[in-house]
């Protein structure tokens, strides 16, 4: 099969990301994938709840201390927002669009890095209000672990839309790299369901105490 | 773009195989990888032995004996039972479904790369400082205090091949979903198909919890967190259940396709059709699911409560019901069989007995209050011994000698291969059994000693002998190889006569692209039903077209090659070198500058055309 081949808007499959043998294995196997994904967060989860406020000394801050809900929720409206803006993007995907694909991507990554620079600005004031750090106790090494590990997803997943982009930006779309655009939005959503989690088990529970 | 008719050199053979995406030639560097580790973990079984042969022995210290026992257990399970069984499923899987390669070809190659850094990596230890000593679970507890680098080997080497591992299950199973040919549904899958599909759904949810726990502790470790330091609030148990969720789960992940080759084994050489097919297949299934609820049986003693320890308990003897159901399966599928006592089947009906054996130790190690007997005694050694070498060891030598043909299109030599059988079976039990009894006479595992006059001297060296018997008969199946590579007989399509699957169909070696033309699936044991007719060889699915096959690609290598490099310097970090992060930041860049060259670079692979396969005519297409 010519995966480089030119489509027109009627040509177009309803669902390019599946349309070859090759599109329909990494279909399949990225939802795998995930599957081994969530694994892993949820061992991650399991430690973080097992070793919540687990602090040497009296001193030491813990969950009820530090976190601070406005900052959370901006935060997690710009993750939820860009995870809505990257359906958008796989919809002109889905239509041949590839102009307002490229264009709701650009918003999607733009909202990731404000989530991303929040989450910095967040750690960074933990180590230097609170003194709360990687080392200082085994709640601050399960909490920076878990968050950590999302925030390296999210970084993970810039990287991919941007060399996506870049390498695509003057070819449009095609059977080839269809499938590609459409798992790379797949695991943005991942990411952004696993913060929802995170959002819940970490801040909201940690509020509570 | 097709290169496979030309002769090559060595160099281009080399070339050749550090670029393969083809999933035969994988299975065979898998097979010689996995078989190189077989024997330094061998090796370091011998060395085991003869330290326990006699009391008071000094022919290891102390500390060089943890350093072999645990490098003994994490290489036989790590690096050479799970590439063994790697190297069978990649052989022969893609072939029973009558697919023309794997799914994802360039992730095949990258999970074997990334496996053979990481076991390169691990086995540097021995020459670098000290290898891992904490034994092959490394409960937090010892390992956190290890000195050396041992321990560090230890998680940058598992973390590595663990990665491969995870690639390879996510690729088989999507491969058994999406690429079977016409007429292959699911209930018509071979039996060993059936447990790589299981085995790979295990794998998938089983190693994310090591590769967790294996960043923890190189966190605690290498980066001063805390989680296993109960000072600073953490708990090392967290390792424990970490480990043991990925743990239990792999111990299925080794057996399940042994299980599966020997069904395939006792088929063919009773020569009928497997008993209970559906209900084999339910208990694969079943086996692989109860396999992830009994995780903490192996934790009976850590403390978790009488009611996790009965929840645990109660789990673990349910397993014995679907194992039990493939035994009397297995029995019924010789009952009334023409049986054929070939090398495969000899190790098939050995290992009846054997593996039942150590089914009953199981199901006695599941009774929680017993278990704070049996704990940490020769007891668990012999138990654990006779389920993987009676089970899994003993289902990988049926299978290399049953697929050997297909691998290399040559058999191995049947009286040799009598030779082996009979004096690794003999050697094993010798070894093993008296260890149950030495376990419950109160002789502790892991120990590097014990004292004379405790009644442990005979039968340590009864054991010492045993095991002497198994490295002859490893001994004597390493020239059977050499003698049958330098003979190189060649063997037509169904070397053994009876073979009822796809495999048998093709050429022993197949051609790289498998099947000329797709075979078409009319029920289960293809190949058979099609010879009841009088058939020589299988209907094709579609008519004689052209075929798209991957390219080869160096960047799996590099990609590997790229966190060893990093590893090295992860290492050494901890120690304030100042040219570990330099090293760090070069691996990576190989690494992630490998993946964005596979990313960016189109690769639409080739085509082989009609006219070049209507030349091939003796690789069985018809037009």
């Amino acid at each position: 099969m010519q995966t480089d081949e030119k489509f027109t808007d009627a040509t177009w499959p309803a669902a390019p990301e599946k349309a070859t043998l090759e599109g329909k294995n990494k279909y399949l196997g990225f939802w795998l994938f995930l599957g081994g994904e969530t694994v892993l967060f949820a061992s991650l989860f399991a430690t973080y709840l097992a070793l919540k406020d687990k602090v040497p000394n009296g001193e030491a801050a813990l969950a009820k201390d530090l976190f601070e809900l406005p900052l959370t929720f901006v935060a997690t409206m710009l993750l939820l927002t860009s995870s809505l803006t990257s359906v958008y993007a796989v919809y002109h995907m889905k239509n041949n669009h590839f102009k307002q694909m490229q264009a709701w991507f650009v918003i999607t990554i733009a909202l990731g890095f404000g989530f991303l620079g929040l989450e910095i600005y967040e750690f960074n004031h933990y180590v230097h209000e609170y003194h709360h750090t990687f080392t200082s106790s085994a709640f601050g090494s399960a909490f920076y672990t878990l968050v950590g590990f999302h925030g390296g997803h999210v970084a993970f997943g810039l990287m991919w839309f941007i060399s996506l982009m870049v390498r695509n930006a003057r070819r449009g779309l095609n059977l080839y790299n269809a499938p590609k655009f459409y798992i790379a939005s797949l695991y943005w959503h991942f990411i952004d369901v696993v913060w929802v989690f995170i959002f819940t088990v970490v801040y909201l529970m940690g509020m509570v105490g | 773009m097709s290169t496979y008719a030309n002769k090559k050199g060595f160099g281009a053979t080399i070339w050749d195989y550090l670029t393969t995406v083809d999933h035969k030639k994988i299975a065979i560097l898998y097979l010689i990888s996995g078989g190189l580790f077989f024997v330094i973990g061998g090796l370091e079984a011998m060395f085991i032995r003869i330290q326990l042969a006699i009391p008071n022995n000094d022919f290891v210290s102390a500390g060089f004996y943890n350093e072999i026992l645990t490098m003994h257990g994490t290489t036989m399970i790590f690096l050479a039972a799970m590439p063994l069984v790697f190297a069978v499923m990649n052989a022969v899987v893609p072939l029973q479904i009558g697919a023309r390669d794997v799914a994802f070809p360039f992730l095949n190659s990258l999970g074997f790369w990334l496996f053979f850094f990481g076991g390169v990596f691990l086995n540097l230890s021995w020459f670098l400082g000290g290898a891992p000593d904490a034994g092959w679970t490394s409960y937090a507890s010892l390992s956190l205090h290890s000195a050396g680098h041992g321990i560090d080997f230890y998680v940058l080497g598992l973390q590595l091949s663990g990665f491969g591992t995870l690639m390879a299950g996510i690729n088989f199973l999507v491969t058994i979903i999406n690429m079977r040919t016409p007429g292959m549904t699911y209930m018509r899958m071979p039996l060993f198909t059936w447990s790589t599909f299981v085995v790979s759904a295990l794998i998938l949810f089983a190693f994310p919890p090591l590769t967790v726990g294996l960043v923890l502790m190189m966190f605690d470790r290498m980066f001063g967190a805390n989680f296993f330091d109960v000072a600073a609030g953490g708990n090392t148990i967290i390792w424990e259940h970490l480990f043991w969720i990925f743990g239990h789960p792999e111990v299925y992940i080794l057996i399940l396709p042994a299980f599966g080759i020997f069904s395939e084994i006792f088929a063919t050489f009773s020569r009928k059709r497997l008993f209970g097919y559906s209900s084999m297949v339910f208990a694969t299934v079943l086996i692989g699911f109860l396999g992830f609820m009994v995780w903490a049986h192996h934790m009976f003693t850590t403390g978790l409560g009488p009611i996790a320890n009965a929840i645990f308990a109660v789990a673990t003897m349910a397993i014995a019901v679907p194992t039990g159901i493939k035994i009397f399966n297995w029995i019924f599928t010789m009952w009334g069989g023409s049986v054929k006592f070939t090398v495969p089947m000899l190790y098939a009906v050995a290992f009846i007995p054997t593996f039942t054996m150590g089914g009953v130790t199981g199901i006695m190690l599941a009774s929680a209050p017993a278990d704070y007997q049996y704990h940490d005694s020769y007891f668990v050694v012999a138990h654990f011994h006779y389920v993987i070498v009676g089970g899994v060891v003993l289902g990988l030598l049926a299978g290399i000698n049953f697929y050997w043909p297909k691998m290399f299109g040559t058999m191995l030599s049947e009286k040799l291969g009598q030779i082996t059988f009979w004096t690794f079976l003999i050697g094993f039990h010798l070894t093993f059994f008296i260890q149950h009894f030495l376990g419950l006479m109160g002789m502790p595992r892991r120990v590097f000693t014990f004292l004379d006059n405790q009644g442990f001297n005979a039968g340590n060296m009864i054991s010492t002998v045993g095991a002497f018997l198994m490295a002859f008969g490893v001994l004597v199946m390493v020239i059977n190889i050499i003698i049958t590579s330098v003979k190189n007989e060649k063997v037509g399509n169904d070397p053994w006569g009876d073979g009822r699957t796809l495999e048998w169909a093709i050429a022993s070696p197949p051609p790289f692209y498998n099947f000329k033309q797709l075979p078409l699936v009319r029920g289960l044991d293809p190949y058979w039903v099609e010879k009841m007719e009088g058939k020589k060889e299988m209907t094709p699915a579609e008519p004689l077209g052209d075929i798209h096959m991957p390219n080869s690609s160096i960047l799996p290598v590099t990609i590997a090659l790229g966190l060893f490099v990093a590893a090295f310097g992860a290492l050494y970090h901890m120690d304030d070198k100042s040219w570990t992060l330099p090293i760090i930041i070069v691996g990576l860049l190989i690494t992630f500058g490998s993946m964005l060259i596979r990313s960016v670079k189109d690769d639409h692979g080739f085509h082989i055309h009609k006219e070049e396969l209507m030349d091939d005519k003796d690789k069985g297409g018809k037009a």
